[in-house]
């Protein structure tokens, strides 16, 4: 864009190709792609080939592609999130509800439980930016949140292939979703200690199982959580 | 989801207009006023969050009639508290003077 300086509008000095040329984009791309493949094939014959007379050698030099060093790293939580706050969720099915942060997944996401009697949150997984964090903690102590419980635990299974359409619509081989009894039991483990701990402080069973909502002349910019 | 309290987690706007000078209106820029922010400070605690302008229509889709345009608070115009926001649809004409919805993520609370 810079090289083509304008003649008169929308006509440039050079031609298309002449900018082509002089933006040398063409050196990196062929060679990329078709040393590659060339380097597969060619790759044992050259190398008889060198063994028997030395005097052969590619003619082109092939391109080695740059071995990136950069590694994606763990999303930062912000500071006012440790494991134990009281978090307030801020979209989806279960937003304005209270309930409790356990860890920090490898994806970066929050996991979180209601705990589920408390506010019908179940183990989930959500997004620092949907959430609120206040200044209440929560004991952890004697929570352990098992191995099993990853990324991977969340993610739906796939269905095997489509159905027919003439299949769903008559809503044949539909099974009605039913939780898993590992799941229903990994809840009750994780929620049984947490609830021991709740039970503890005063209110804060109760405060957890309130909803949380603007009403009429809040200032969010003011508010302390 | 039944919710016998309604739970409102966003705060009330007001559309005011495009951004404008005094004879050109720029449409891709729109200016809000946020209920409770009448300063400049105030309003920085709302830039970046998105704002959702609701309205209805008579033809439903999906079975709906209530549609929506997001948008995010780009910064703040003027010293009391007006802010500038990106849609990305450009806002109509018709929507000045309606109320949108700031949310309130993406949250840094």
């Amino acid at each position: 864009m810079a090289r083509n300086s304008e003649l008169a509008p929308h006509v440039g000095r050079h031609s298309r190709s002449a900018v082509f040329a002089k933006r040398g984009l063409f050196k990196g791309m062929k060679t990329s792609t078709t040393a590659a493949t060339k380097e597969v094939h060619a790759a044992p014959e050259k190398k008889a080939g060198i063994k028997k007379n030395g005097k052969f050698y590619p003619a082109e030099d092939v391109a080695k592609p740059k071995v990136s060093r950069k590694t994606v790293g763990k999303t930062q939580l912000r500071t006012s999130i440790t494991p134990g706050t009281v978090l307030i969720l801020l979209a989806g099915r279960f937003r304005g509800k209270r309930v409790v942060f356990l860890k920090q997944l490898d994806s970066g996401l929050l996991l979180v439980s209601g705990p589920f009697r408390l506010n019908g949150v179940p183990m989930r997984r959500v997004g620092q930016a949907y959430v609120i964090a206040t200044s209440t903690k929560v004991d952890l102590a004697g929570v352990q949140v098992p191995e099993s419980v990853n990324d991977a635990y969340f993610t739906k299974a796939k269905s095997a292939g489509k159905e027919s359409k003439e299949q769903e619509f008559f809503g044949e081989g539909q099974e009605k979703k039913l939780l898993s009894d590992d799941r229903k039991s990994e809840q009750k483990t994780i929620d049984a200690a947490l609830l021991s701990n709740i039970k503890k402080v005063d209110n804060l069973a109760k405060y957890l199982r309130t909803p949380w909502s603007l009403s009429k002349g809040d200032r969010v910019h003011e508010l302390k959580f | 989801m039944k919710q016998k309290v309604k739970i409102r987690l966003y705060v009330k706007g007001r559309v005011l207009g495009h951004k404008r000078g005094k004879r050109n209106s720029r449409p891709n820029t729109s200016l809000l006023q946020l209920e409770g922010v009448d300063s400049k400070e105030a309003a920085q605690f709302y830039l970046g969050k998105r704002v959702a302008y609701v309205y209805k229509a008579k033809r439903e889709i999906k079975g709906s009639k209530v549609r929506v345009m997001w948008g995010r608070i780009s910064r703040s115009h003027g010293n009391s508290g007006v802010v500038k926001s990106k849609f990305r649809t450009n806002l109509p004409a018709h929507s000045f003077g309606a109320s949108c919805r700031i949310m309130l993520f993406p949250s840094n609370i």
